[in-house]
């Protein structure tokens, strides 16, 4: 196989400060004399037989677990800001520990508004009333016999990057910033067979959805949304949903915002109109510039982060550095990812790791000749509606910085001369 | 020929396939009455649909609030720890700095009657009865100045109450069709 080389001393430049042509990864080309060569030259040491190769293994286990080397690759969440109210709140995904597009079930952020209910799948149950002919009521045994669909979708909170609405940037790493994101395969039964089974009423325009939990989290959401794709989940990467998840069953409203996705889901009341609840209303509004505010923000809009390089991360010398972060839109497929070493001066097209599915994340990688200097390592993601990830000024031009949620502005990392990673505004 | 056979072949199977289908789609939901669900059945709709019988006044609420809400959000709902329930008003405009309460913020007071008769008090959910529900109620409304000091709280009066921020929200305009 003849590989193409491409030019050692241009790169091969694709944008500025230093992004190569991802022909790097779309032809298995390399470059020479800065991809193949360690920055300090040196031999590497001789090579030993390892002590495990010597004696056998442990062995089996019931459940597998990650290495004893990978201890520090743990969901990230704050002290309570009140002891008696724990279990409020989120536990992030660590989104510059993991690769790919799939979150570990393990590792998945959890938002809570009252903890995480231990609830015995054999006394849970799921009832749907309200406008219908046949209030029924549906046992985790009775759901898990329907013929099952998957769906591999994302979760975003609607609260994640909130703290890019601050004036100043944070010091923080994208897990603090951006870790309420997971994506997973969900499977179960579609919310349209358990509702033509109960007979919707023509007056009914809205479904009241509710959680089990001690806050009894409640969301109306759009009937049309319920009767299209949303996902009564048993399953989460093919194992039953995770506690924090919403074990035993929770419902999946592919590409609207997390909370409506609601957890430890036992009761869907179709209703004329929306109930105006909690999180409907006090939480999850977005405030704008004047003193009126959006309210039932469905969708997360399109939007991406890079995971790496990011703040933590630091560079070992110049040289050659893959970019990879995830892009992701709540109104279908991401088309197009553009990454900027040169803070928004210029841009080049990322690589988009396959399946590229909707509502949910893709990969992409860049490559990066990094020279030592200064560089601000921007992503904007452009979805299948065509609508571009908007700048950090456009976004607050629209809406303000007021709005607390649903914040997909492009988030930037600035590079110093020593290869750590900063959250910036650029 | 043999792509007309398969054909007729493929429609058999298609026609079989069906009538079986038809004949037995999956209905594993089980009825139950109405009546049966009323416990779980808590949704209070902004026209007050579905909020219980019972009564409470603005001197019972403030000795309920003392004794049960107080701890996490403070002297007269203050907040801190957690959320503050006064205070607020005016904060919206342009270029202030929010400070989103039931008073400032909150548009419906039946979701005020909905998310403490749910949610709280946090370490025993669904532990007050409605006359005690109605009654922090009013005592977080009259903090507020929305309700008077004798105001009585029902299933007739607590929907009437009409809050500061009742027109201050708009839909999203982006939402899927």
């Amino acid at each position: 196989m003849v590989r193409k080389r491409i030019n050692p001393a241009s790169g091969d430049p694709a944008a500025g400060n230093g992004i190569v042509s991802r022909r790097v990864f779309l032809e298995g080309a390399f470059i020479a004399g800065a991809a193949g060569v360690s920055a300090s030259g040196a031999m590497a040491e001789p090579l030993i037989v390892q002590p495990w190769m010597k004696v056998p293994g442990a062995g089996f286990a019931g459940y597998g677990q990650p290495s004893q080397f990978e201890s520090k690759v743990v969901r990230v969440f704050p002290p309570p800001p009140n002891p008696a109210t724990q279990g409020v709140g989120p536990a992030r995904t660590p989104l510059h520990l993991l690769e790919g597009m799939i979150t570990p079930s393990g590792l998945h952020f959890e938002r809570s508004h009252s903890g995480i209910p231990d609830i015995d799948p054999d006394q849970h149950r799921l009832v749907v009333h309200g406008l219908v002919k046949r209030p029924l009521v549906f046992t985790i045994e009775a759901l898990s016999r329907y013929p099952m669909q998957s769906h591999i979708a994302f979760i975003e909170c609607a609260g994640n990057s909130q703290t890019l609405n601050a004036p100043k940037a944070q010091p923080l790493n994208v897990t603090a910033i951006h870790g309420m994101l997971g994506c997973q395969e969900w499977t179960g039964v579609r919310l349209s067979t358990l509702l033509d089974e109960a007979g919707v009423d023509r007056s009914a325009r809205w479904v009241i959805a509710e959680g089990a939990d001690s806050a009894a989290m409640s969301r109306s959401v759009p009937l049309a949304k319920a009767m299209d794709d949303a996902l009564i989940c048993l399953y989460q990467n093919g194992e039953r949903v995770r506690p924090s998840n919403g074990y035993p069953v929770r419902l999946l409203l592919p590409g609207f915002e997390g909370n409506m996705n609601v957890k430890w889901l036992r009761q869907l009341k179709l209703v004329a109109a929306p109930i105006m609840a909690r999180n409907e209303t006090s939480k999850y509004t977005v405030l704008l510039k004047d003193e009126k505010a959006w309210q039932f923000v469905f969708p997360m809009e399109v939007k991406s982060v890079i995971t790496r390089p990011s703040p933590g991360i630091t560079l070992k010398g110049p040289g050659f550095y893959e970019i990879s972060g995830l892009a992701w839109s709540g109104n279908g497929r991401i088309r197009q990812v553009d990454v900027s070493a040169d803070g928004g001066k210029s841009w080049a097209p990322a690589v988009l790791q396959g399946p590229i599915l909707p509502m949910a994340p893709v990969r992409f990688r860049a490559a990066w000749q990094w020279d030592g200097g200064p560089a601000v390592l921007q992503s904007r993601a452009i979805d299948d509606t065509g609508t571009v990830q908007p700048t950090r000024t456009q976004f607050a031009a629209e809406r303000g910085l007021r709005g607390v949620y649903h914040y997909n502005a492009i988030a930037s990392w600035r590079i110093d001369e020593k290869g750590e990673a900063t959250n910036v505004y650029s | 020929m043999c792509t007309l056979k398969c054909l007729a072949v493929c429609a058999a199977m298609l026609i079989a396939a069906s009538d079986a289908a038809s004949a037995q789609l999956p209905q594993f939901g089980q009825p139950i009455a109405p009546a049966d669900i009323a416990p779980w059945d808590i949704s209070i709709g902004p026209d007050g649909a579905g909020l219980p019988p019972g009564r409470g006044t603005v001197a019972q609420g403030e000795i309920i609030y003392a004794a049960k809400c107080q701890a996490c959000h403070g002297e007269k709902g203050t907040g801190r720890p957690n959320d503050s329930l006064v205070g607020g008003t005016g904060s919206l405009g342009p270029d202030k700095v929010p400070v989103k309460t039931v008073g400032s913020y909150w548009p419906y007071a039946t979701t005020l009657f909905d998310y403490i008769r749910r949610a709280m008090p946090f370490q025993e959910s669904q532990s007050l009865s409605s006359d005690e529900v109605y009654a922090v109620s009013a005592y977080i409304l009259h903090l507020n100045e929305i309700v008077g000091a004798n105001d009585v709280l029902d299933a007739q009066s607590l929907p009437k109450v009409t809050m500061p921020n009742r027109d201050g929200f708009l839909l999203f305009p982006r939402n899927p069709k």
